[in-house]
């Protein structure tokens, strides 16, 4: 089992893990991609038909996924015009941005040497991840953790809750790999608040 | 921006300090707080994208732990949408508000 991630000599960070560890954060990052690129950036449909089919400059009403909806806030609570607004300019990049961080993670475990289909039994992936490597990682973690956190419908200070839960239900296992998520985080962070 | 023709004033009220800061820095960022973020990634965002020495983060990082929200930087509507968009980036939950007159 992974340490997590130690403070590379020369900046950077790095990290061990066994094939299946990798496995599963390339199965976490792609359903991240698959889920940022599922539903569609719409715009608002207006009233004036021309002026929709014209306008896909960006979205400007909240994601109807709920972990969407955490991904991409509204920026203005108590002004809906100005959040849509936001929304129209932000939220595209901000898409492409974390299907790019996440693509990247599935992208440097496979150049790690994991495999389309994990068979071998013992492998070992090792991660090296430059300074901004590093941060694309962070927050990707992020984001996973972000979505894993907002299925299982987690809130503050519920740890006992599922800690309780017994092991054939299946959000257990769920909490399990969210915290593991959070222990590879909180390493990732140590390593790079250290080199800074 | 709109303008209000006014009647001619008999008397010209000095705007006190308090007024002038307001109107230079009119809004702020809002960082709230939310179960899953981890207080030493909140005050490293704080760090590096603010730029906001260890004592000044982890100050507002317990601000948003303990109190729900904390005001994370003041300035222009462009300047504030920006520090929102780059903490949506980092995955932080932010808010835009004009700061209480």
């Amino acid at each position: 089992m992974t340490d997590g991630f130690q403070r590379r000599r020369g900046g950077g960070t790095v990290a061990t893990f066994t094939g299946f560890e990798a496995d599963l954060l390339r199965s976490l990052a792609s359903q991240l991609v698959e889920l940022l690129r599922n539903e569609v950036a719409a715009p608002k449909s207006g009233d004036d038909p021309l002026e929709e089919l014209l306008d896909f400059s960006g979205p400007t009403t909240e994601p109807e996924d709920p972990v969407l909806a955490r991904l991409f806030p509204t920026a203005y609570p108590h002004d809906e015009e100005a959040a849509g607004e936001f929304r129209r300019f932000t939220e595209g990049t901000l898409r492409d941005h974390k299907a790019q961080n996440a693509g990247e993670v599935i992208e440097t475990l496979e150049e790690a040497g994991l495999p389309p289909e994990l068979e071998e039994e013992g492998l070992v992936v090792d991660v090296e991840l430059d300074p901004a490597g590093s941060v694309t990682w962070m927050k990707s973690f992020t984001d996973i953790r972000l979505a894993l956190a907002t299925r299982l419908g987690i809130e503050e200070g519920d740890e006992e809750y599922w800690l309780d839960l017994p092991d054939e239900d299946p959000r257990a296992h769920v909490y399990d790999i969210y915290q593991w998520v959070g222990y590879l985080q909180q390493t990732l962070v140590d390593a790079l608040s250290r080199s800074r | 921006m709109a303008a209000v023709s006014a009647p001619t004033p008999v008397e010209v009220e000095q705007p006190d300090t308090d007024d002038l800061t307001v109107l230079d820095r009119p809004w702020v960022t809002i960082v709230w707080n939310d179960p899953v973020n981890l207080m030493n990634y909140v005050t490293y965002v704080f760090q590096t994208y603010f730029g906001y020495s260890k004592k000044k983060a982890e100050k507002l990082m317990l601000e948003v732990h303990n109190d729900g929200k904390s005001v994370v930087s003041d300035g222009s509507r462009e300047e504030m949408e920006r520090d929102v968009q780059a903490m949506h980036e980092y995955g932080l939950w932010a808010t835009i508000e004009k700061q209480d007159a």
